[in-house]
């Protein structure tokens, strides 16, 4: 085992884990509104507390993670704490953790037989309230419902538009920011402005 | 029960003293180890259940015997030596504990006299016990000779 895991993970695993699952749930059912999670949760560097908190909810021994290279610094924390299985190549991965955004057509989309089988990409971005804002509408929207995202590139909405094109297959994103989270399913389309 | 098998010789210093420490008593580990530096707990002390695999014999392969409790902990002391402990049955302070000492027996400054202090009296303790067992059970022993020149 490594000797550098030096923090703790949930100070009460099963509430915490509980109440974090719920905010990805809520997120997830209303695309675009901000939820909290990992607010005393101590998170290791480069992680922020939203992301760490996800991933310790979200990933076990039998979802393989993808890190990128941004994110390798907190790969021992993840192996000890979650039991994760790490992949080096992201279409093998059911979970990706990023810093900076990925293409997306490297993780699996999953296929028309099984598209809960598509990668769940965690994507870490300075912040959730200022910066670019998109449009976002589709199931779970009665109104388009505006988010706000700084560190996402400008190709960033070409690039959803072709991941949308492949519903029900398709990849779904979880972005968080500090003890901020919000989620972008495959099934929501996406605008700037 | 924990004491049925001797510790493996070939083991490693601290697989040996783990092993020592999984199978303690926590009030006498307590005693033992006396005022202990501050730590962290990273993980636990958590139960769950561990698959406990076997052999058939002949052929020697590998089957689920059952599912047993077990405890694990981690800790982390303030000079950053990390401890882990396994423990059989759900005993979290006994696990809490021995995660502790495998933590300070890391320690070089320290190892010596915490494996005098704790480890060689707590082995001497259960191999007492163990050799007890042993003998009750061996005064109970049937040879059935048949048996014995077939498996020889």
């Amino acid at each position: 085992m490594s000797a550098s895991v030096d923090l703790p993970g949930f100070a009460d695993p099963v509430a915490k884990a509980q109440a974090t699952f719920r905010a990805v749930l809520d997120a997830m059912a209303r695309p675009g509104t901000i939820h909290h999670a990992g607010e005393d949760l101590a998170a290791p560097a480069p992680l922020d507390q939203a992301t760490a908190a996800v991933l310790l909810a979200l990933v076990d021994h039998e979802t393989p993670l993808w890190l990128d290279v941004a994110a390798a610094p907190a790969r021992d924390w993840l192996a000890f704490h979650c039991g994760a299985a790490l992949v080096a190549e992201p279409n093998a991965a059911c979970f990706a953790v990023a810093l900076s955004l990925p293409d997306l057509t490297q993780f699996p989309a999953g296929s028309h037989e099984a598209p809960e089988s598509s990668t769940t990409l965690i994507l870490q971005v300075p912040a959730l309230a200022s910066g670019t804002r998109y449009r976002l509408s589709g199931p779970g929207l009665r109104e388009p419902q505006v988010l706000s995202v700084s560190g996402l590139p400008a190709w960033f909405t070409t690039q959803w538009q072709q991941n949308r094109a492949l519903f029900p297959r398709g990849v779904d994103i979880i972005l968080c920011a500090g003890t901020t989270l919000t989620a972008l399913p495959r099934s929501i389309s996406i605008e700037e402005g | 029960m924990p004491d049925a098998l001797p510790p493996d010789p070939s083991k490693t210093p601290r697989q040996r003293w783990m092993a020592v420490l999984a199978r303690a008593d926590a009030e006498a580990l307590q005693i033992r180890l006396g005022d202990a530096p501050r730590y962290t707990v990273l993980r636990g002390p958590e139960a769950g259940l561990v698959m406990v695999r076997g052999r058939t014999g002949g052929g020697g392969a590998p089957f689920n015997l059952g599912e047993m409790t077990a405890t694990r902990c981690t800790v982390r002391t303030d000079a950053g030596l990390v401890g882990h402990a396994y423990v059989a049955g759900r005993n979290e302070r006994l696990a809490e504990l021995a995660a502790l000492a495998d933590a300070l027996l890391q320690d070089p400054m320290r190892q010596s006299a915490l494996l005098r202090q704790v480890i060689e009296p707590l082995a001497e303790l259960q191999e007492a016990r163990r050799a007890e067992v042993a003998a009750k059970a061996a005064a109970t022993r049937v040879q059935f000779f048949a048996m014995r020149n077939m498996r020889a």
